[in-house]
């Protein structure tokens, strides 16, 4: 029978209590498994490195499949990051699988920014999330997660020691991704040169302060092979999709005159422990620690720096809603003052055409104004000589009629014959 | 010694079992295990769940919860009163509970409503229950808008609430439906006849329908609801669940012998109601819809969709007061037509009295 405890307080602290029986709860997992299958998973992988240290083939490797067609262009300037998605599936897990590749890594003559477009990357993809969180009306159940989860930095295989652009990059890299660092094309170094190289790599490591990712050791089914592999980094791997046969198995391989190099042999490299650690052991891990470490990270820098605080000066917390409204307030203030701008300017070009306008206006009236007048000086000359005309007009007409009469009084005095040279002149 | 620490694959054999690979077929990648991945986490962190019981005193909420859980986590049981009087007004108490099975860890709080219905003049008295409800999907917003926040948020949001009906057998009464239609919109509601072991069959069924056509009729969507069903194959299940709910249920954390087995049920004169029988009483369908089937899709219709309209309207409030609106329709409360333009109110408990008003509002 159970015992009956009073709870010390209400609500506070939960107390342990005995079940009398089978009731059913042991079946979450399941739900919560089966919740994760019906929607699928995503998973993110980055891939930094010089040309040529077989980013690709690894990817195709790790992933038992031909991923890209033709291989990537290497004739742009700086350093660019090119993604690509694909869908697989495995019984009935369907996988979301993107990889990033760098290229153009380590071609540059001087290499300084080359990490910039990388950590710019990065920091894109933990943008894109932070927005579709912020949004008002979001779907974060439905969003393609584009974080990356880790980063397999592969380091090529001199068999000295890390060159800076390695330290350098993987220390800007460190507090924003997981990184897993790699020895690539391992088949290069020797057994010894290899131990010794890994011991060199380490150290740099350490005592650059690189934080590179750690495989989980506090869930006791995993700790143990998380610890052991954790001492076998950077792993030395060698990638290759073609087949070879050994005894009577086909085996990928990559094969020399002097020997084959078997991928999935652990004696030849440590491809084996890389796809065991990165797929089929901390997968979720790794997503996981990005969500809750790194991109937590990101997210509280980007707030502060956005001016967001939890609390303000007087310790009273802030609610998040109110700088939301003030920074929106601030920028419909902005957005006015703009439209007021605008308006202004508006206003004044219409003034500005009007003035034009008038201004042409009076000049056309002026014009009229002159011709006008023309026009009446001209008509004021012609009636002139109009009148001057018709002065010499009636002058004309009044000599005539005078000579007229002259003319007449003469013949009077004249006689008949002039009668008879006027009758005969009327005729 | 480089190559002593052989890798063992602590899964399913890696044979080449490449199937549906995009492109050439090499052989077993390994994707698959992420799903064990996922277990050993979920084992780890444990779940939480947070049940409502919402009915008048005597419905046999105690008991049913005690029998859910095959242990004594309701309040009665945890804080024994000598006297049950019944509170003048509504309380909200909150029990929470350890609780382990084969290696799943749980926490599971059970929130009591006593005072509930039980006064003369009941108006209003799904205030504080609704108060209660959005003061938890606040507590969770303010946690998760925080610069600086926890790996794991806590969550007391109320997954479910079951709604005990008496078992009158005529129809739902107004409370009821009020209740239902206020509360449906926020929070998972599972309605459940309560000491059915007072219906025949026929009485029952009856009882049922009339409810299902007074729900649909009011516009009252309770869990499961038809509009979140996911696929083709989840409105199957999920249609065969509607066709029976409310459920009909006898609690009792009381054990007798029948036919040689020790089973639950309650003792009379004329027989023994076995609780798990699905012949006698269907709260053996109830425990499997809350606990063994839909238990993680009850928390997750919480979180994304009754959480988000929470967080919608929250986020869509001005900073001013928030006036409330003459008419009480709740429905009106989701979109945010009273938004005004008030001036930049910046209060210490901005936050609060705001919320004031909004359960105000209700």
């Amino acid at each position: 029978a159970a015992e009956m405890r009073i709870a010390k307080m209400e609500g506070e602290g939960a107390r342990a209590v005995p079940l009398a029986g089978h009731v059913g709860f042991d079946s979450m997992p399941d739900q919560l498994v089966n919740k994760s299958v019906n929607h699928g998973f995503c998973f993110n992988i980055l891939c930094v490195g010089e040309t040529g240290l077989g980013k690709s083939t690894l990817m195709d490797t790790l992933f038992n499949t031909k991923f890209e067609g033709e291989p990537t262009q290497h004739n742009q300037p700086g350093v660019t990051l090119k993604s690509n998605t694909y869908e697989l599936q495995e019984s009935n897990v369907r996988l979301k699988l993107t990889v990033v590749n760098t290229v153009g890594f380590g071609d540059q003559i001087n290499k300084e920014d080359s990490y910039k477009s990388i950590v710019e990357f990065i920091d894109a993809q933990f943008e894109a999330y932070l927005q579709e969180e912020l949004k008002i009306k979001r779907t974060l159940h439905s969003y393609h997660d584009t974080r990356i989860h880790a980063c397999l930095y592969f380091i090529a295989p001199t068999g000295h020691s890390l060159k800076s652009l390695d330290l350098v990059t993987m220390k800007k890299l460190d507090s924003k991704v997981n990184i897993i660092p790699i020895i690539a094309k391992s088949d290069a170094i020797s057994k010894s040169e290899l131990a010794k190289f890994k011991i060199k790599i380490t150290s740099e490591l350490v005592s650059n302060g690189v934080q590179i990712y750690q495989f989980p050791t506090d869930d006791e089914s995993v700790a143990e092979i998380n610890s052991t592999m954790n001492s076998h980094l950077p792993f030395a791997v060698v990638g290759s999709t073609e087949e070879v046969k050994i005894g009577n198995k086909m085996v990928k391989a990559r094969q020399y005159p002097w020997g084959t190099v078997q991928v999935e042999n652990e004696n030849h490299c440590d491809f084996v422990k890389l796809r065991e650690m990165l797929i089929r052991v901390n997968m979720e891990d790794l997503r996981e620690q990005t969500h809750t470490r790194h991109y937590e990270l990101y997210r509280r820098c980007k707030l502060e720096e956005m001016g967001f605080k939890d609390t303000d000066p007087d310790s009273k917390p802030f609610s998040l809603q109110e700088t939301y409204e003030a920074k929106r307030n601030e920028f419909m203030g902005e957005l006015q003052k703009k439209e007021e701008e605008m308006r202004q300017m508006f206003v004044q070009r219409v003034k500005e055409k009007e003035a034009e306008l008038k201004e042409a206006e009076k000049e056309l009236h002026e014009k009229f104004d002159r011709l006008k007048k023309l026009h009446q000086d001209e008509k004021k000359k012609l009636e002139e000589k109009k009148k001057s005309l018709d002065d010499e007009l009636n002058t004309f007409k009044q000599k005539k009629t005078a000579a007229e009469l002259l003319q007449n009084q003469a013949q009077q005095a004249g006689g008949s014959t002039t009668l008879k040279r006027d009758k005969e002149r009327k005729k | 010694k480089p190559h002593t620490d052989s890798v063992k694959p602590n899964h399913g054999s890696p044979q080449a079992k490449g199937d549906k690979t995009n492109g050439s077929d090499f052989g077993y990648v390994g994707i698959d295990a992420i799903l064990e991945q996922m277990r050993r986490k979920a084992m780890k962190q444990g779940f939480e769940f947070n049940i409502m019981v919402v009915g008048q005193s005597g419905l046999g909420k105690s008991t049913l919860m005690n029998t859910l859980f095959k242990s004594k986590v309701s309040r009665k049981s945890v804080q024994p009163n000598p006297e049950e009087r019944i509170p003048k007004t509504i309380e909200i108490k909150s029990i929470s509970h350890d609780i382990e099975e084969k290696g799943v860890r749980m926490k599971l709080t059970v929130i009591d409503t006593p005072g509930f219905g039980d006064q003369i003049n009941n108006e209003n008295c799904w205030q504080p229950i609704m108060k209660f409800i959005n003061d938890q999907y606040e507590a969770y917003l303010q946690e998760e808008i925080n610069i600086d926040r926890k790996k794991r948020i806590p969550d007391s949001r109320v997954h479910c609430c079951i709604y005990f009906i008496p078992p009158t057998g005529h129809c739902l009464r107004p409370l009821d439906v009020e209740f239902m239609r206020r509360l449906s919109k926020v929070v998972n509601i599972v309605p459940v006849i309560a000491k059915a072991d007072t219906l025949t069959l026929e009485e029952r069924d009856y009882f049922k329908q009339t409810i299902r056509e007074e729900l649909r009729a009011n516009g009252i969507d309770v869990y499961p609801q038809k509009e979140f069903d996911e696929d083709a194959e989840d409105r199957m299940i999920n249609d065969k669940i509607r066709e029976m709910i409310p459920f009909a249920v006898v609690g009792s954390d009381q054990e007798y012998q029948v036919n040689g087995k020790r089973i639950l049920g309650r003792k009379t004169k004329w027989g023994t109601i076995e609780v798990e029988n699905i012949a006698h009483c269907e709260f053996a369908y109830l425990r499997d819809l809350l606990i063994r089937t839909h238990m993680q899709n009850i928390k997750d219709i919480t979180g994304s969709i009754h959480y988000e309209t929470y967080r919608v309207r929250r986020l869509n409030e001005s900073n001013g007061h928030f006036t409330p609106h003459p008419s009480d329709h709740p429905a009106e409360l989701k979109t945010n037509g009273q938004h005004e333009e008030q001036p930049n109110a910046l209060q210490a408990n901005g936050v609060a009295a705001q919320h004031e008003a909004l359960s105000h509002e209700m």
